[in-house]
């Protein structure tokens, strides 16, 4: 071998590198799946403008849309797959069942490192729960 | 073989390898299968194959300094010194493994060869494979520190950084509403731009084209496949995230699970990651290893001041001139040839006295 112990080194040094996403971790072990909380409203009313499952995976497409159409288009009515016709509004129609931010929005959010750009504008809003 | 039936049998097999995942978790919802069992077992043999060929390397003997390089080498005070391109100190070493592995100097280098007008030849300017495989490999990379922010939590600060600076445009990938979200991240665009224009390079390129053999195109075909079923996923097609995180994590912790409600074309991504893993040791991809191990790279170019000695070198049983004289003198003697040293008393003395001997 020659220089065998280098290449042993750095042998040693790149797999533990490579190995980084199953470095041993309590935090990470310990890490749940979150679990948004619904307000009481929001248990309430049973659905969302749209069934839980296209909520889940397309709602920030739902949300630029919403923008898009009230911002650009001035279109503030929105009608759902079922034809209930909705306002289009964060603040009216989202936050109005969702007003626990940290512990819906952010819950999830947070757990994805997903950092979305809707409290640029819009005030976030106060959480009494 | 022929470069049509390269990439009719690469990308068939590629097909093949979409195939199965799309049949196994549709069809036959083995979650378990293809979330779990097959990733552990593509990382083993990735982290295995990794190792052996790397041990495989640096087992084989490398007694002499292979002074190919571009620089001129450490000569007379009064010549020049190329110390980085020829380097005669390990530092020297250092710096040149650091530009090769880090900015691809080797393929900066590259030229392509015409003939101009009669039968002169010239050395063109050819730097499309080093801007674009230098685009690929660092788009690569970064993506891949942003998919860490699935096997961690919390998410370290360097992935959220590295996030940010990738998606600091805040523009969509397409200019129709919906498509604007979440915000396109550059290195996955411009990984599949810039693996699609490694495969157009050598598809135009007509030297390139015929020394590509499917082993060329089938990493291209699967890379191609692996980034755009991620950017279907982030842009078009969307999967839920968390559930995919759950996965994921579940990997990362040893802790395996299969949440239900992930789309198929996760597991499409996931699989075809699987078999890159697994492709990985066995195929020109462990270069991402190899590098390291370059001769012409890793070697300071110190052959006129230490001597290198071939240490497998057989002991061959020698016998000298000297002694061959030694045992056959008299007999050459005898026959006339000459010799270089001559026995102390002539010959003919010698004779006189055994002729005396006999008269005695």
């Amino acid at each position: 071998m020659y220089d065998g112990w280098k290449i042993l080194v750095g042998l040693i040094i790149g797999v533990i590198l490579l190995a980084y996403p199953f470095w041993p971790d309590a935090e990470k072990w310990a890490a749940k799946t979150p679990e948004p909380e619904l307000t009481a409203k929001a248990q309430e009313a049973k659905v969302c403008v749209e069934p839980k499952s296209y909520i889940r995976t397309q709602h920030m497409k739902l949300l630029d849309q919403w923008r898009d159409s009230v911002v650009r288009d001035g279109i503030r009515q929105y009608e759902n797959s079922t034809g209930k016709v909705y306002d289009i509004s964060l603040q009216n129609t989202c936050i109005e069942c969702h007003s626990n931010k940290t512990k819906f929005c952010d819950q999830c959010h947070t757990y994805a490192g997903v950092d979305p750009f809707c409290w640029d504008c819009h005030i976030e809003p106060e959480e009494n729960m | 073989m022929n470069f049509v039936l390269s990439i009719v049998v690469s990308f068939s097999a590629f097909v093949v390898l979409v195939l199965i995942p799309l049949v196994g978790v549709w069809a036959l919802d083995l979650r378990t299968l293809f979330g779990t069992v097959i990733p552990y077992t593509a990382l083993l043999i990735f982290f295995l194959g990794l190792i052996v060929r790397v041990i495989g390397w640096s087992r084989s003997p490398v007694p002499f300094r292979i002074p190919t390089t571009a620089g001129q080498q450490k000569s007379l005070p009064w010549i020049k010194q190329s110390k980085i391109d020829n380097p005669s100190t390990t530092l020297g070493v250092l710096v040149r493994m650091i530009f090769e592995v880090l900015t691809f100097r080797s393929l900066f280098r590259n030229t392509r060869m015409e003939y101009r007008e009669g039968p002169r030849i010239g050395y063109e300017w050819e730097k499309w494979l080093w801007l674009f495989a230098l685009a690929f490999h660092y788009s690569f990379l970064v993506v891949v520190i942003r998919h860490l922010r699935f096997f961690t939590e919390p998410i370290p600060a360097f992935v959220t950084l590295v996030e940010q600076l990738d998606g600091f445009f805040q523009v969509g990938s397409a200019p129709f509403s919906g498509f604007m979200l979440p915000g396109a991240m550059l290195s996955g665009l411009l990984l599949l731009g810039a693996v699609s224009l490694l495969l157009l390079r050598r598809l135009w390129v007509a030297q390139v084209r015929y020394i590509s053999l499917p082993a060329d195109y089938f990493p291209l075909f699967l890379i191609l496949g692996i980034a755009f079923t991620g950017v279907l996923m982030r842009y078009l097609l969307k999967v839920d995230v968390i559930r995919v995180k759950e996965l994921t994590l579940g990997l990362a912790s040893f802790q395996p699970k299969n949440p239900e409600g992930i789309g198929v074309l996760f597991y499409i991504h996931l699989f075809l990651v699987s078999v890159l893993l697994v492709y990985f040791p066995f195929s020109k991809l462990v270069h991402f290893a190899g590098i390291f191990l370059s001769p012409t790279r890793n070697l300071s170019n110190n052959s006129r001041m230490v001597r290198h000695v071939n240490p497998w070198d057989y002991p061959v049983k020698v016998h000298t001139y000297e002694a061959y004289e030694d045992e056959f003198r008299e007999k050459m003697i005898e026959a006339g040839l000459p010799v270089e040293k001559m026995p102390e008393r002539p010959l003919e003395q010698e004779a006189e006295t055994l002729q005396q001997g006999e008269k005695d």
